[in-house]
């Protein structure tokens, strides 16, 4: 059964994903040629290759598209976007797919968003990004088995001086704080 | 006496009336606009019924001029004018209004278009009153045509047009004419042989008594207008008599200079410094490459000339500039092939066993480099699978966005010679299969019982890094398989790239000599898609084969066959008839400052040296109103365009700023003075 | 040559090895960074799968604090790189997105327009803005007799290919050439290292890692050069989980592309972040090259 739900925006699901994404009208050029299936370097490891994707979005298949790892796998390589025939910005479908993805909590079998998330909160709370308190964040939470694995490499990296067990802050925090508070309120969920 | 206008106001079905009060318009320029002496409207004014009503009205309302309010003057101008014409009336004293594609097409209000349709009617019937009767001129046309391009297309429109008992002066760039086709192997979906088929006419076309052929020859330079051209061809030095030579290839055998053929071989073969493209060559005299040549670069050899047995080889030879008048000219300059080395990752030029589609032919080719067997790059080895990848350059936003017609067969065909002639494994890579012509699908359905694979995906990238040993020492096709939605990566011995048709590199150039457009991708531009494939804007220059866009060999042919048709009806007709909307110039008035001269794009206005004043030549005036603007003098008008015309048809647009009532029926300006 | 400077994150402590290259290549060249005041983190790939707005928000701070006086912002990283180049493009094709970006900065006190910061990686300003002749008077101690494999990555070709072909880049290669060199034509030089699939799912990174370094060892490359802090990390630091998880046995050392000119500069190893890395790089340059002639800078 074709789901062709239409959002609080009374976009189509297909609209959504086009309206979400800058350059997104391209979307509907798709030949369905496979060249970014065919060039993504986890092509071999999603659900359903970008393509399919697409295929999928097309026939408002919302559930099947917001819960699949596609976009999860996508590493930004750009590669998909660099050889697509019909100039559709792939890379950055993959973030709209994303971000829709997370607010409806359709994300599952992954880790990334975890990862981003804990990301995002350190760069909102220090302003820079802070390795060592991603990674124990990040891995005790999702999977702590995996930091035993981590282990000698944290401790080849710490004598090394490539990772610091202090966060850095920026001066000016407030000010980015203020920022992204504005952003977040101006962005708004769909 | 005052005119009496007649208008008539079409509905166009509902295509104005929709957005129109059609009605209203009638109504209101009867009762409005002065001197208006019937006032209609009408479902289908270009209807049999429509015309003889304008007819019945010229002749028993005594009208003196008729406006209609209808569609562009581009598609019924002429059916009005021939109406009124048939009731006695010349034809230039009609006027269409656009009522259609430039109110109802544009308009969101009914009530708005109204009101600009109303200002269109008295625009027009203000200046229809000012329009004067014209003659048309007719011209003579001279009965010999130039065809420019030797290949297929070039090929049959010469030897139709010569059949027909007409002189046909063909140019051809190349040494030999034979174009593309030449090159091939076999051709879809026949598989006949590419040569077998097309010597024959090349042959015809050499001997024909009707054909003047110019070989290794350019054109130059057109001046002149339909019926009338006169072009320059610069026949470049062969440095061979053509008189004398008998095209024995004694000279070619013993020539010491071998260079790299990147044009007939496409650079999978050599050939000598002097050459002769190929066996079947017509004419059979070789020309000498002077980059290539011993004696033009270090003074030393001539070989040729010492062997030649009948003192053929020229070194002093000059190029000729060889001027003509023809009456029409057929432009079948054909393509090149796109740069697959754009597409960087599919490896042409960095990975050998990446061919383009021109060198698989040559490879295939019993003539070819390889006396027609299917080998790598190496020269001896038979490849075990082959890929072959559509779409190079071609359906790509990245290249060029026009899918090239032709490839899908050509992979087909393709297909099939590996099967034929190796024990190979053959894959097609592709995003559609376009086989939509006379026997073509048919040939897609004997492919898929030859066995030929189908995988349908665009070609991520061909590599040749390996991550399993078997792709070692393999060219691996990285794609997805879009029908199975899965990344697949195919190692295989050669890929064969289906490279998109391009127009020549000069085509932009040569199309403003004769003064044709191109589009965008450099293709040119037909007069109309649909219904007019093979005249141009430009009255008396035709356009056949690729060089209207990608096509395949029956296409050529047929647009070849098409143009040829169209000028024997020229020819056969014997006169054109010039339209009399041109420029004059007041030559009592001229001051001979000579600004109109240079500006004419179409070179149409002379100098009289003498009486130092400049004169429009009629035949090649195109009445665009260029020097009308520029003479400073104001001396010069344009026929049916003049000042006075203007500046009534703005004061009939204005109708509404004008009196309380909106009455057009104020007193017209006074009449500018001007050269009528 | 003055240029804004904007290290990112990693250059701070994982990737020190790059930002002390850098600054050491960058004296010597007469090139001035002059670097960000109080910039803060782009966000990488992870903040724009949370909000795009906030995202470029973000990111568009960095770009208003660019000086006055200065136009070009400089950064070694690639995903910095592509960040800020992307939002400035976005800013630049999508008015009301622009706008929106500016009503958050305006939050902040700051305001950016499009167009104004021209933001370059680091190879390029040396490639081009240096160039050949430079760069060749600069060597003393030529890299004969050492092969070195160019890894370019992703994010600096894609998808602005400006100043680079995206399949096939040469810039690095030619550097490299240029201080003797000898250049392997590594095929898959543009292809993904994974960037945080290691951090999601290792066996499918490591299978990326893996293939890298394989051809890196088919083609006889001494040393593999990156211009990214995440290339780096990936293939440095986990090379020998890789090797743990498919029994292969590479050693190859992953160093910046800096790194390997400061030597070819004369400048001592130890001020170039050398022995940061966790596959020793030292060994293999003691056996390769000619020992240092000069005192080093």
């Amino acid at each position: 059964m074709i789901n062709i739900a239409h959002d609080k925006r009374g976009l189509s699901f297909r609209d959504q994903v086009v309206a979400d994404t800058p350059g997104g009208e391209q979307l509907a050029h798709c030949l369905q040629c496979g060249s970014c299936g065919g060039s993504c370097p986890n092509g071999a490891d999603m659900d359903y290759t970008p393509r399919t994707l697409f295929a999928l979005i097309n026939a408002g298949q919302r559930d099947k598209v917001l819960s699949a790892n596609t976009m999860w796998c996508c590493v930004s390589c750009y590669a998909c976007t660099s050889r697509c025939p019909q100039n559709i910005p792939i890379t950055d479908v993959m973030y709209a797919l994303k971000r829709l993805s997370l607010r409806e909590n359709m994300a599952s079998g992954t880790d990334a968003p975890a990862l981003a998330r804990t990301f995002t909160g350190l760069l909102d709370k220090y302003g820079r990004s802070f390795e060592f308190g991603l990674a124990s964040r990040y891995y005790l939470f999702n999977k702590p088995i995996s930091m035993l694995k981590m282990g000698p490499l944290g401790l080849s990296m710490f004598t090394r001086g490539r990772m610091s067990l202090v966060p850095t802050k920026i001066r000016q925090l407030d000010q980015l704080q203020a920022i992204i508070k504005k952003a977040r309120e101006l962005g708004g969920a769909s | 006496m005052a005119e009496k206008v007649g208008i008539y106001v079409c509905h166009c079905g509902s295509n104005i009336a929709n957005m129109v009060d059609v009605e209203e318009v009638a109504r209101w320029a009867g009762a409005h606009l002065k001197d208006v002496a019937v006032s209609r409207d009408y479902k289908f004014m270009c209807s049999s019924l429509g015309q003889q009503m304008i007819e019945d009205d010229i002749k028993n309302e005594g009208l003196t001029r008729v406006v209609v309010a209808a569609c562009s003057p581009h598609l019924h101008e002429k059916t009005f004018r021939r109406a009124c014409q048939n009731a006695g009336m010349n034809p230039y004293l009609f006027h269409m209004a656009n009522i259609r594609e430039h109110v109802s097409w544009v308009c969101e209000d009914k009530e708005a278009g109204t009101r600009k349709a109303k200002a269109l009617v008295a625009a027009a019937a203000e200046r229809v009153k000012r329009q004067q009767p014209l003659t048309p001129q007719t011209v003579q046309v001279n009965p010999t045509t130039l065809v420019v391009g030797g290949g297929i297309a070039g090929l049959q429109a010469t030897l139709e047009l010569a059949d027909a008992g007409y002189k046909v002066v063909l140019v051809e760039r190349e040494p030999s004419i034979g174009g593309h086709m030449a090159q091939f192997d076999k051709t879809f979906p026949t598989l006949d042989c590419s040569a077998c088929i097309l010597t024959p006419k090349m042959s015809e076309v050499g001997q024909h008594e009707n054909v003047t052929m110019l070989t290794y020859s350019e054109l130059e330079e057109v001046s002149g207008s339909v019926g009338n051209f006169k072009v320059k061809i610069r026949k470049r030095a062969r440095y061979v008599d053509e008189d004398k030579c008998t095209g024995c290839g004694i000279c070619t055998e013993k020539c010491p200079r071998k260079v790299v053929d990147d044009v007939f071989e496409a650079g999978m073969g050599n050939r000598k410094a002097i050459y002769s493209p190929f066996p079947q060559a017509v004419p059979r005299i070789p020309v000498i490459d002077v980059d290539a040549c011993i004696w033009f670069e270090r003074q030393k050899c001539r070989a040729c000339e010492k062997l030649c047995p009948t003192d053929a080889i020229d070194f002093e030879q000059q190029d000729e500039i060889v001027e003509l008048e023809v009456g029409n000219i057929i432009l079948a300059t054909g393509w090149k092939m796109f740069d697959c080395r754009k597409v960087s990752q599919y490896g042409y030029g960095r990975l050998p066993n990446v061919f383009t589609s021109l060198e698989f032919e040559r490879l295939c080719n019993a003539a070819g480099p390889t006396g027609g067997k299917i080998v790598l790059r190496d020269g001896k080895t038979e490849p075990e699978s082959v890929a072959i990848i559509h779409c190079v350059g071609s359906r790509d936003l990245n290249h060029n966005s026009y899918c090239s017609n032709t490839c899908c067969m050509a992979a087909l065909k393709f297909g099939h010679l590996v099967l034929e002639k190796t024990n190979a494994r053959v894959y097609s890579c592709y995003i559609d299969m376009r086989t939509n012509q006379k026997e073509y699908e048919e040939f897609y359905q004997r492919l898929l019982g030859e066995g030929m694979q189908f995988i349908r995906g665009k070609v991520a990238e061909v590599t040749d890094a390996a991550r399993l040993p078997a792709e070692a020492g393999k060219l691996i096709v990285q794609l997805e398989d879009t029908l199975l939605g899965k990344q697949r990566r195919i190692p295989v011995d050669m890929v064969v790239l289906m490279g998109a048709q391009e127009p020549q590199a000069d085509s932009r150039e040569m199309g403003l000599k004769c003064g044709i457009s191109c589009s965008m991708a450099g293709w040119y531009t037909e007069r109309h898609p649909k219904l007019d494939p093979v005249a141009t804007m430009t009255d008396g220059i035709f356009v056949a084969g690729v060089c209207q866009g990608p096509k395949d060999i029956p296409a050529s042919v047929a647009q070849g066959a098409a143009a040829a048709a169209r000028v024997q009806g020229m020819i056969a007709k014997g006169t054109v008839t010039i339209e009399p909307i041109v420029a004059t110039i007041d030559e009592e008035r001229c001051s001979g400052c000579r600004i109109c001269n240079d500006l004419c794009p179409f070179n149409a206005i002379e100098f009289d040296e003498e009486r130092e004043v400049s004169h429009v030549v009629t035949a090649l005036c195109k009445g665009c109103g260029t020097c009308v603007a520029a003479c400073p003098a104001n001396v010069i008008s344009g026929a049916h365009f003049n000042n006075d015309q203007i500046y009534a048809e703005i004061h009939g647009a204005l109708w509404d700023a004008l009196g309380d009532d909106g009455s057009a029926g104020q007193a017209s300006p006074e009449p500018v003075e001007s050269a009528t | 040559m003055k240029y804004a400077y904007y290290p990112g994150c990693s250059l701070e402590c994982s990737s020190a090895a790059y930002d002390v290259s850098v600054r050491a290549v960058a004296e010597l060249l007469g090139i001035e960074l002059k670097e960000l005041d109080d910039w803060n983190c782009c966000g990488a790939t992870e903040y724009f799968s949370q909000d795009e707005l906030t995202a470029s928000s973000v990111i568009a701070r960095n770009l208003a604090l660019v000086e006055p006086d200065l136009n070009q912002l400089v950064a070694p990283c690639a995903a910095c790189y592509l960040n800020l180049k992307k939002v400035d493009h976005l800013m630049g094709e999508h008015a009301d997105l622009s706008a929106k970006i500016n009503q958050a900065l305006a939050a902040g006190g700051l305001r950016y327009q499009a167009g104004r910061v021209r933001v370059r990686h680091l190879l390029d300003v040396i490639h081009t803005d240096i160039g050949e002749q430079a760069i060749r008077d600069k060597v003393v101690r030529p890299l004969t007799g050492l092969r070195v494999a160019p890894y370019y990555g992703c994010q600096v070709v894609r998808p602005y290919n400006g100043f680079d072909d995206p399949e096939q880049p040469v810039k690095l290669d030619e550097l490299f050439t240029w201080l003797g060199a000898e250049v392997v034509d590594y095929p898959v030089k543009t292809h993904c290292c994974g960037g945080h699939m290691t951090q999601i799912s290792e066996p499918q990174a490591f299978e990326l890692h893996r293939r890298l370094l394989q051809n890196a060892v088919e083609y006889e490359a001494d040393m593999i050069l990156c211009m990214c802090p995440m290339c780096q990390l990936n293939l440095d630091a986990y090379q020998n989980r890789v090797n743990g998880l498919f029994n292969t046995h590479f050693k190859m050392p992953i160093v910046f592309f800096t790194q390997m000119l400061g030597i070819a500069f004369g400048i001592e190893p130890k001020k170039l972040g050398f022995g940061k890395e966790i596959v020793a790089a030292e060994p293999v340059i003691r056996a390769k090259l000619a020992p240092a002639t000069q005192p080093s800078a």
